[in-house]
């Protein structure tokens, strides 16, 4: 019953999707000041069944119907409600479900925010958003139904897989969605822009408090699945390189140099075009990472069913966006010779460009990496995979000069600055930073030329940037921002350079050795929770200094499905986190362990989550 | 007369030109020496030419196989064609169990045996890795 008044929810949206398409088109010409009253209802229309549609799943999930297919494939009586109801998007027709919520709230939103605004944008935005939106819709009723039934209806769900089962991952999908989503919003106003030949300041203006938004819940998204990754996958990693961790990425590079180009276009009125290209590169990155993990060409756990009509519908689809956003910008781009795009060298316009290059280094090198192997397999055959080295050796050489540009950016005027003969305090900074990459490379046995000189840099960086705070001329968000990235890139480079790791098959009562600490083994006991067992280790680590910490690792057998996962155990200070985590080898009698000691752990999500506050800051400042 | 404006804005194309030949020429090479190509045991035996780059190996933990030792442990991938012998030692996922599919990352020694530095994880106990899947196909045929 339920999924039927879901089903049929999602047909009047795309009934409503074609209404609201025809009528903005005929009423673009309307010279009237008032957003058309009528849009305005069905487009309340659209967004109430919508989420009606979604709450009926939602129902679902959260009363077990197993007679919804994508309930019993996902669900089971058994779960926990919190991962009933985080089960809903933690499926490939949910997840869509929710990517379709998100598009037509933001047009909703977007309609309340430009209240003021030229109609005949409004309009525009409105049916190309409408486009996507459509798009989606198709793609979700024919493909990819959440409310498809199964009969006879089955007692019993087969269960959320276990590892999905984690706070982190529950919210992750909707931060990333919004993130994702919020940059079709951009892609559809930009596009409105081009037509109605608005590119400019006032724009900009307006279009920068959802460049942010997006890029907040993009950054927050990207550190969820990343903090999962670390305490839940046991590599003791937080980054992989992994194609499905590059595809949000992609759109992350992409959109941090829009949100540096959208002043430009502010300000100065200039890199018009360049603005629109990123726009639509950010949409169009975000889609095709929606294409790649959803179609099955990556594998992992985010790739939740191996349809190939998917991949196809959503590739078809995602072609013709990027092929209807270029004919717009080829027939209607303005060629402004008015404003130019001749930069003084020394000038904030050419920093951010600075930025944006490298930005856009740092996006191909990721792309090629990560779409290389599909392309060479569709071809050849051959089966490959990218490691971390490629990436690693690819960029980290060229970080050396972006700290230096970024320690000097903010501070450049606009228009044209003068550069000083002599700084001092930058010579002071210099200087400081070389003694402490000193200090930190005498105290530690690593001792590589060029990890020194990328410390020496980046502390440079983080000097520089808490040197900003006594600025006036530029803004408390862009401080923060700032010093956090540096924080963030200081942290893991030295997270990287100081992790030790020991890895051992032991028993219960083994007492091994590793450099200056010694692990025991002291026991195993056995326990039993609401859907799964378990097996708690009990380890004690003791360093140099006699102090002593215990652990205690965890491996789950779940009872449905039946798979076991291993809980690390971590210890977190200010200064290091410190982990094990064991897996069974055979007959509950020999387990392999892994030690890992991880200095500045912490420090990299607390500077990803207020380089994230910093956005936010600035939202709250546009939004007045 | 070429103009200074003009000259300077071919000065930029040049170097901007330029550059982008250096990245592209940079990233392919890496390219070539990063990849990891992956193979089958029966494809290992039928190499001509044993490599000495990173590879990895795909198929099926040979029941019975698995020898456990203080910090590492031996087994056999199977292909149900050819199998080879693989030493590691490292991180065992909680999903590696006999009989089951795994793909390891490492050096070839020889035709028969292989030291890996990397086991996969895998996150689903139906799941198998694609590679794995056409590789015992294909030797199905």
């Amino acid at each position: 019953m339920i999924s039927h008044l879901g089903s049929y929810s999602l047909i009047f949206c795309t009934i409503f999707a074609f209404l609201i398409i025809l009528q903005s088109a005929k009423l673009i010409g309307n010279q009237s000041k008032i957003f058309p009253k009528k849009i305005y209802t069905i487009i309340t229309l659209q967004l109430f069944f919508v989420i009606f549609s979604f709450s009926c799943l939602l129902i679902a999930f959260v009363s077990s119907d197993f007679s919804n297919i994508t309930v019993y494939n996902n669900s089971h009586t058994e779960k926990p409600f919190f991962y009933k109801i985080s089960g809903v998007w933690g499926n490939h027709e949910g997840s869509l479900l929710l990517w379709l919520l998100v598009l037509v709230l933001f047009l909703f939103l977007f309609i309340l925010d430009t209240k003021n605004y030229d109609n005949k944008y409004k309009l525009l935005t409105v049916i190309f958003q409408e486009i996507i939106i459509l798009g989606f819709l198709l793609f979700i009723i024919i493909t990819s139904n959440p409310f498809d039934y199964i009969f006879p209806v089955p007692l019993e769900g087969l269960g959320l897989n276990p590892i999905l089962q984690d706070p982190a991952l529950a919210i992750h999908p909707p931060i990333l969605y919004i993130g994702y989503v919020g940059t079709s919003l951009i892609f559809s106003s930009s596009l409105a822009a081009v037509i109605n030949n608005t590119v400019n300041s006032e724009w900009a203006k307006q279009i920068k408090k959802w460049v942010f938004l997006s890029w907040i819940f993009l950054t927050l998204g990207i550190m969820l699945g990343s903090i999962w990754a670390y305490y839940e996958l046991g590599w003791g990693g937080f980054w992989f390189w992994d194609p499905v961790e590059n595809v949000s990425l992609m759109p992350w590079f992409c959109l941090t140099a829009l949100l540096h180009t959208i002043l430009v276009l502010e300000k100065r009125n200039a890199l018009k075009n360049w603005t629109i290209v990123l726009s639509i590169a950010t949409f169009s990155l975000s889609m095709s990472g929606t294409f790649l993990v959803r179609s099955g060409i990556l594998n992992s756990i985010h790739t939740f069913a191996n349809d190939p009509s998917r991949g196809v519908f959503i590739l078809t689809f995602l072609f013709f966006l990027i092929f209807l956003a270029i004919i717009v910008l080829f027939i209607y781009s303005e060629n402004d010779k008015k404003t130019s795009n001749n930069f003084n060298i020394l000038s904030k316009e050419t920093a951010v460009l600075v930025n944006n290059w490298f930005m856009m280094y740092f996006l191909s090198v990721v792309l090629i990496g990560t779409i290389y192997p599909i392309f060479l397999e569709v071809f050849t055959n051959e089966k490959i995979s990218v490691g971390p080295p490629f990436y690693q050796k690819l960029m980290i050489p060229f970080l050396i000069p972006f700290f230096i540009f970024m320690s000097f950016g903010p501070r450049v005027k606009w228009i044209n600055d003068k550069l000083k003969k002599i700084n001092y305090t930058q010579i002071i900074v210099f200087i400081s930073s070389l003694i402490i990459a000193y200090i930190i490379f005498t105290n530690s046995s690593v001792s590589y030329l060029f990890s020194s000189f990328l410390i020496a840099a980046s502390i440079f960086l983080v000097l520089n940037s808490l040197r900003d705070f006594f600025s006036k001329s530029i803004q408390i968000p862009q401080k923060i921002s700032h010093f956090s990235f540096s924080i963030l890139i200081l942290s893991i480079l030295l997270n990287g350079i100081y992790s030790e790791e020991f890895n051992s098959n032991m028993k219960v009562g083994d007492e091994l050795k590793f450099i200056d600490k010694t692990i025991k083994f002291k026991g195993i006991n056995f326990d039993e929770k609401d859907n799964y067992k378990l097996l708690r280790g009990d380890f004690e680590v003791i360093d140099s200094g006699k102090n002593t910490l215990n652990f205690n690792p965890e491996i789950r057998i779940y009872n449905q499905p039946v798979i076991s996962t291993s809980e690390a155990d971590i210890k977190t200070n200010l200064f290091n986190d410190n982990f094990i985590v064991f897996t069974l080898l055979k007959d509950n009698e020999i387990f392999n362990v892994r030690y890992q000691h991880k200095p500045f752990m912490i420090w990299i999500w607390i500077s990803i989550i207020m380089l994230a506050f910093g956005g936010t800051l600035a939202v709250i400042k546009y939004g007045k | 007369m070429i103009s200074k404006k003009v000259k300077l804005r071919i000065t930029f194309l040049f170097f901007l030109f330029l550059s982008l030949v250096l990245i592209v020429f940079l990233i392919l090479k890496s390219l070539e020496e990063n990849v990891v190509y992956f193979k089958s045991p029966t494809e290992i035996q039928n190499l001509s030419e044993l490599t000495k780059k990173k590879v990895r190996i795909g198929g099926m933990v040979k029941k019975n196989s698995i020898e456990i030792m203080s910090n590492e442990i031996n087994f056999v991938i199977t292909d149900y064609k050819n199998e080879i012998r693989v030493k590691y030692s490292g991180i065992i996922p909680n999903l590696f169990e006999e009989g089951k599919g795994v793909v390891a990352e490492g050096f070839i020694q020889d035709r028969r045996f292989f030291i890996a530095n990397k086991i996969l994880a895998k996150h689903d106990e139906n799941y198998m890795p694609p590679e794995v899947k056409e590789a015992l196909e294909t030797n199905n045929d």
